[in-house]
């Protein structure tokens, strides 16, 4: 089995910042599953389409799997209503998930909301990792000290300045690179930053994984309703699911 | 119990309930859910005769109990139908019906060629696709014609039933289902979706990249029943209804309008289990009303 639909429990619930919330669900079959850099898709009352959301946590032996979102719409508006105890109805664990190759200096980099993603990568890599994580003031950072503690040396950025390095996440990773090895970038965030780090990866000759977004129906790709451009070794370029053939693609197949 | 089995146009399907092109890709994907033989008949994802890429992202928006879509018609073509997807599907024990979609009468035709002697059991001619530009739906809005498609294609799927996809885009539903039905169309099915549009009030742009999409779900409902049924007083050939089917309920409301089989598709999206708990509802349902066959539904409806 690949995927399931599974009804779970929110056993954890807390706002890291205004409008971002963390579930912590009691998830049995999808955290048996689950792997770094997949999601699931969240059933709201009321609406249509399931919400995804990628996977910020995997804990195999408490069974329980978290999910960390920001309010965007009426959806995640009514995800944030959920309550202790609150049966959540999930599908999951969807997607392929990062590849995790073998690296000695990673560099996790996240923008705003596509941070949540890396949290799983940085355990996997620990304190050979750099995690750079951008938002746009202080006051929406999120993650710092569980990035820390998974032994990784975090890199606070924002836009404002308000708080650690005053700049983009890609500033920040051209000074790094500057003085510090890397031989693996993998990233989550908006288009523009990714694009951005693309090129930054490229012109060094890094291999770098980027996790995209696009709007779902079902997650698993019966629909096709995700499509993403994707060059493959040939140059040719071909229209892919971000559901079932990523969410993460290398950065040099993504055509932007 | 009741015997479950509907015999349409000749092809006998486990129960009522097919799934709808394009919401349930070529079953493989429901797999992990369920046994895909488990379903009266899987429509497969819209064929066209060569590769299509479809229409570029965003594809999806949600609408008020429902969701447009312009996928555009993404597929690989019906050579590799044929060889990569359909073997895995005639392991299922599962009703096949190919659902096919074209730009030109030569496209239908020659894709009916291809399918003629396959290992299929329908095919289900999309007149009706409202997402690319010469995509059918031209084709399912004039009388003339849909008889000329149709009969053209009827020239060469001698092996196989037809089965006509009809627009709702239209003015008289009635009037496409006879000019089908006059050129040999086997069944007919309806409705398939809604033009719509939606947009982004801060941008002015289209939520859509195709600016216009197909709206389904349970909001097309009650159009789709309308539908059904007036197509259902006009025909003798047998009517397929979809449009926002989402519950056993509605999938007894649909027969009764005139339906011999139905088919689930926005529905999949919501509950992987939708089609699943359509079939076990029906069962229930039929039972309860002591029906010796689901057939007994269709068509029963008494009017004011």
């Amino acid at each position: 089995m690949r995927y399931t639909q599974e009804y779970t429990t929110l056993v954890a619930k807390d706002e890291l910042a205004a409008g971002i919330y963390r579930f912590c669900l009691k998830a049995p079959a999808i955290s048996r599953l689950a792997v770094a850099g997949q999601f699931v898709q969240v059933l709201v009352e009321g609406k249509q389409l399931r919400r995804p959301i990628s996977l910020a946590g995997i804990d195999k032996q408490a069974e329980t799997i978290t999910i960390i979102f920001e309010i965007r719409g009426e959806g995640t508006d009514r995800m944030a209503k959920f309550v202790v105890g609150d049966t959540v109805d999930l599908v999951g664990p969807l997607g392929n998930g990062f590849p995790l190759p073998d690296a000695k200096h990673p560099v996790l980099i996240g923008g705003g909301i596509g941070n949540p993603p890396l949290l799983p990568l940085a355990e996997h890599y620990g304190n050979a990792a750099t995690v750079i994580s951008g938002f746009r003031t202080a006051s929406a950072a999120i993650l710092q000290e569980e990035f820390a503690a998974t032994g990784a040396t975090a890199v606070l950025c924002t836009d404002d300045g308000t708080a650690g390095f005053a700049g983009f996440t890609t500033q920040a990773l051209e000074a790094h690179l500057a003085t510090n090895p890397c031989d693996l970038i993998c990233a989550c965030g908006p288009m523009p930053m990714m694009s951005r780090l693309a090129d930054i990866a490229e012109k060094n000759g890094i291999l770098c994984y980027l996790s995209l977004e696009e709007r779902m129906g079902c997650g698993f790709g019966a629909c096709v309703g995700c499509a993403v451009d994707i060059r493959d070794e040939n140059g040719n370029i071909k229209r892919k699911k971000v559901c079932t053939d990523g969410p993460v693609f290398l950065s040099k197949e993504v055509v932007r | 119990m009741a015997d479950m089995r509907v015999n349409l146009c000749g092809v006998e399907l486990k129960n009522p309930v097919i799934t709808a092109s394009g919401t349930f890709g070529y079953g493989h994907e429901f797999q992990d859910f369920y046994p895909v033989g488990k379903l009266g008949g899987i429509s497969c994802k819209g064929t066209t005769l060569l590769e299509r890429p479809g229409n570029p992202s965003p594809r999806i928006a949600e609408t008020p109990s429902g969701m447009l879509n312009s996928v555009g018609l993404q597929n690989p073509g019906v050579e590799a139908f044929v060889t990569e997807l359909l073997p895995w599907m005639r392991e299922q024990d599962v009703t096949v019906i190919a659902n096919i979609a074209g730009s030109s009468v030569e496209d239908y035709v020659a894709m009916a060629e291809r399918l003629n002697d396959e290992d299929i059991q329908m095919v289900e001619m999309n007149i009706s696709c409202p997402n690319v530009r010469e995509g059918g739906a031209s084709f399912g809005t004039s009388t003339a014609m849909i008889e000329d498609i149709t009969s053209q294609v009827k020239r060469k799927l001698t092996n196989k039933p037809l089965m006509v996809k009809l627009t709702p885009n239209v003015t008289n539903i009635g009037d496409m289902a006879a000019a089908a039905e006059a050129a040999g169309a086997d069944a007919v099915s309806l409705i398939n979706t809604l033009t719509g549009m939606r947009i982004n009030i801060r941008t002015r742009r289209p939520v859509l990249r195709n600016n216009t999409g197909g709206m389904s779900g349970p909001a097309v409902f009650p159009v789709a029943v309308r539908m059904v049924r007036d197509v259902y007083k006009r025909v003798k050939i047998p009517v397929v209804g979809l449009g926002g089917i989402s519950t056993w309920e509605d999938a007894v409301e649909m027969m009764i309008a005139g339906a011999t089989a139905i088919q689930i598709g926005t529905a999949n999206f919501r509950d992987p289990y939708a089609a699943i708990k359509v079939i076990e509802g029906m069962e229930r349902f039929a039972d309860e009303q002591g029906l010796s066959s689901i057939t007994e539904l269709t068509g029963t409806l008494n009017e004011w």
